[in-house]
């Protein structure tokens, strides 16, 4: 046996594997909210995305780099249309971001509009025809330990990478990601400073979305690969808590889904080892892992230095201070 | 130069109350015809359709009846925990837990007296359903833990345990003779622990739907008319004035998590006494019961008597979407129509708090230029949600 089939190693790549959806969703979701936009409907937007991706590997015809990339777009263009809803119901009309989530992930959900539209299409019917397929970076895939941890991903994990790059870049870096924060933190300063900060919302809102999306097409063309209604299974729900753990910092949101996915694989991986712990166990195991997490991170002195954004949940309405 | 800004009205005009959510249900179901069309399905069949099987036809009501039981339950635990700003959406899982516990006492109780059976029922359903939601009060109190991230994750967890104990384990609820030696299935409880159906107007009527309404009358009662009601409404619409007057927030979170839970949990023991008569794992994921409940809170705009209204409503949705599923009828259209009721309900109320007014840029002496009252937000009627369509977000 090779070092690369290490159990850590092992542990370590289905984690990436299992991870990424959930850093796309996640990093989507720490730009929306990091513009004091609140959207509980990732869960509804992948969900979207996962559809929308399905129908396109179906109905396009081309090569297969090019079905994938028309399906990865449609795919996030499908769940910002979804999150472009929610920014209307919170930015224009100032509905209570909570509730407005709430709704959006009922309606776009596992047994809501996702599930309608795709058993419109008869998309459950059959497996994706295209597919994402695991590279070999520079023919490298071999390579001891770094190999499989490096070079012998699919496309979209190398894309999440760069998603993260530049969304840390984008934030902290660029005049754009200041006003973006800035909206967040203090929409009235930026509203005087004479930001839009209704455009400002309703953009990185959809943009959260898109990346939402992204999340759902790497569940009907890689994991699944096919159409199951809700087959995201609440990884929505998932990507929110992250957001939380990574102190809204996409850097860290990705460490987070990558844990997770390791948790949520473990059971695969050893089963494949002949270890045998109940599987109920296994399944709680991310769940209960996110709790404790969610605990330990809640509870630490970084939340006041590192924590939300200030406005995070509030509507802005000029007139009123 | 125009442009168009939103005054927030100082007073909600009666006629707009009834008129704004008859005009975001008239939107949604446009809206929901629009999407039929564009899919290839009929438009006015199928919402035809829908009124019949949920609703018109003779005996279907006594179906809709009990699929609104849970949806009742669960209405009410959204209900009360939205009211104070506590977004309890473990609805779900403190569901499983109550029929859970319940399921263990109609179980052991085989032979008692129906009464007695039926009662313990009901109290165990509550201990496990207020049980469940105590974690999550516990968690947000002690560690600052968001309720909706662990309530959320709640749900998953008591799902994965009543699967335990009913799949992969030799449990007390599990059968184990007969075709449970098979097929892996919950005992069925004695005819004695099965909940009456007492007939009202020839319909049968679930014992836990009577419970379920006496239950909303009584939190609405509670909410609007005790002291522990003025709590609630204090904390959730001035956190600070309830502060400086010595209202003790955590020990009313508490109680308002726990009744909240105790809901859910006696949705579980109706689902289990009056409906299933055995714990099912299965069925009860399938239902999701508690996050339609969110729903029915959501558009009974948190007041308890029209949740119960709402429960009939989307129950007859959902035994109409059950009774119609097929080609014609694809899964998750009313999914979708409760969706997009809820969209337009509560864009209705944002926009109805707001009056759109048209003005002149530059300042001229134009209609907003009148003085206008400096608009406290209105004392809030006791049942209804000031915080649902606007305001902010509680921390």
């Amino acid at each position: 046996m090779s070092i690369n089939h290490n159990l850590l190693v092992e542990v370590a790549v289905s984690g990436m594997f299992y991870g990424t959806p959930l850093v796309f969703a996640s990093v989507g979701e720490v730009i929306t909210e990091r513009s004091g936009v609140l959207n509980l409907g990732v869960e509804g937007m992948m969900l979207m995305g996962a559809a929308a991706g399905s129908w396109a590997s179906i109905h396009i015809s081309g090569s297969n780099p090019w079905v994938l990339f028309c399906a990865t777009i449609i795919g996030a263009a499908a769940a910002a249309l979804v999150a472009l809803l929610h920014a209307f119901l919170v930015v224009t009309l100032r509905v209570n971001q909570i509730v407005a989530g709430l709704a959006l992930t009922i309606f776009a959900g596992g047994a809501g509009l996702s599930s309608f539209l795709a058993n419109s299409w008869n998309l459950a019917a059959k497996p994706a025809p295209h597919q994402f397929q695991e590279l070999s970076v520079f023919g490298w895939k071999n390579a001891p330990i770094i190999g499989p941890l490096l070079f012998h991903h699919n496309v979209m994990v190398y894309f999440s990478w760069i998603v993260v790059g530049a969304t840390s870049w984008y934030l902290f870096r660029t005049r754009a990601g200041l006003h973006l924060r800035s909206v967040g933190e203090s929409p009235h300063t930026a509203d005087a400073m004479g930001l839009n900060v209704a455009r400002i919302r309703y953009v990185n809102t959809m943009v959260g979305g898109a990346l939402a999306g992204v999340g759902g097409v790497y569940f009907s063309l890689l994991i699944v690969p096919t159409w199951v209604d809700g087959m995201t299974q609440g990884r929505g729900w998932i990507a929110l808590a992250l957001v939380i753990f990574g102190f809204w910092r996409p850097g860290l949101a990705m460490i987070g889904a990558y844990l997770f996915g390791a948790f949520a694989s473990l059971g695969l991986t050893l089963q494949a080892r002949n270890v045998h712990i109940s599987p109920d166990l296994l399944d709680a195991l991310p769940y209960l892992m996110t709790i404790v997490v969610l605990i330990i991170v809640s509870n630490s002195g970084a939340r006041k230095r590192l924590g939300a954004p200030a406005a995070l949940g509030q509507p802005f309405i000029r007139d009123e201070r | 130069m125009r442009s168009i800004a939103f005054e927030r009205r100082t007073n909600t005009p009666k006629w707009l109350r009834i008129a704004v959510p008859m005009f975001g249900i008239a939107i949604a179901l446009v809206l929901g015809a629009m999407l039929l069309a564009w899919t290839g399905h009929a438009t006015t069949g199928t919402y035809r359709q829908i009124l019949h099987r949920g609703f018109t036809d003779p005996g279907t009501f006594a179906t809709t009846l009990v699929a609104a039981t849970p949806l009742l339950f669960t209405g009410l635990t959204a209900a009360i925990a939205y009211r104070m700003g506590v977004f309890n959406i473990g609805g779900e899982g403190q569901l499983f837990i109550g029929a859970m516990f319940a399921s263990f006492v109609g179980l052991g109780l085989g032979s008692a007296p129906t009464v007695v059976v039926v009662a313990s029922m009901i109290l165990a359903g509550a201990v496990g359903g207020s049980l469940w939601a105590s974690i999550a009060a516990v968690l947000r109190d002690r560690f600052r833990c968001n309720e909706i991230i662990t309530t959320l994750m709640l749900n998953y967890l008591a799902g994965i345990l009543i699967q335990y104990l009913i799949f992969s384990s030799h449990s007390y609820w599990r059968e184990l003779t007969g075709t449970g030696a098979l097929f892996p299935q919950g005992r069925m409880l004695s005819e004695r622990a099965q909940w009456p159906n007492p007939h009202i107007g020839g319909t049968p009527v679930p014992f836990g739907f009577i419970v379920g309404i006496s239950f909303a009358v009584l939190i609405f009662v509670l909410l609007r008319s005790t002291r522990f009601g003025y709590r609630v409404r204090v904390i959730a619409d001035a956190p600070a004035a309830a502060k400086y007057a010595g209202i003790n927030a955590r020990r009313t979170t508490f109680a308002v998590l726990a009744l909240s839970g105790a809901m859910a949990g006696i949705g579980g023991a109706s689902d289990v006494g009056d409906f299933r008569h055995t714990l099912d794992p299965k069925g009860l994921q399938q239902a999701g019961y508690g996050y339609t409940g969110i729903v029915v809170a959501a558009l009974g705009r948190l007041n308890p008597i029209a949740v119960v209204f709402v429960a009939i409503l989307m129950g007859g949705l959902n035994t109409a979407g059950l009774a119609l599923q097929g080609p014609d009828f694809p899964a998750g259209l009313v999914g979708t129509l409760q969706g997009l009721l809820l969209f337009c309900t509560l864009g209705g109320e944002g926009l109805a708090r707001y009056r759109i007014v048209i003005r002149r840029r530059a300042g001229s002496a134009s209609r907003s230029a009148a003085p206008r009252s400096s608009s406290p937000r209105s004392a809030a009627s006791p049942t209804e949600a000031p915080g649902l369509a606007t305001g902010e977000v509680g921390g």
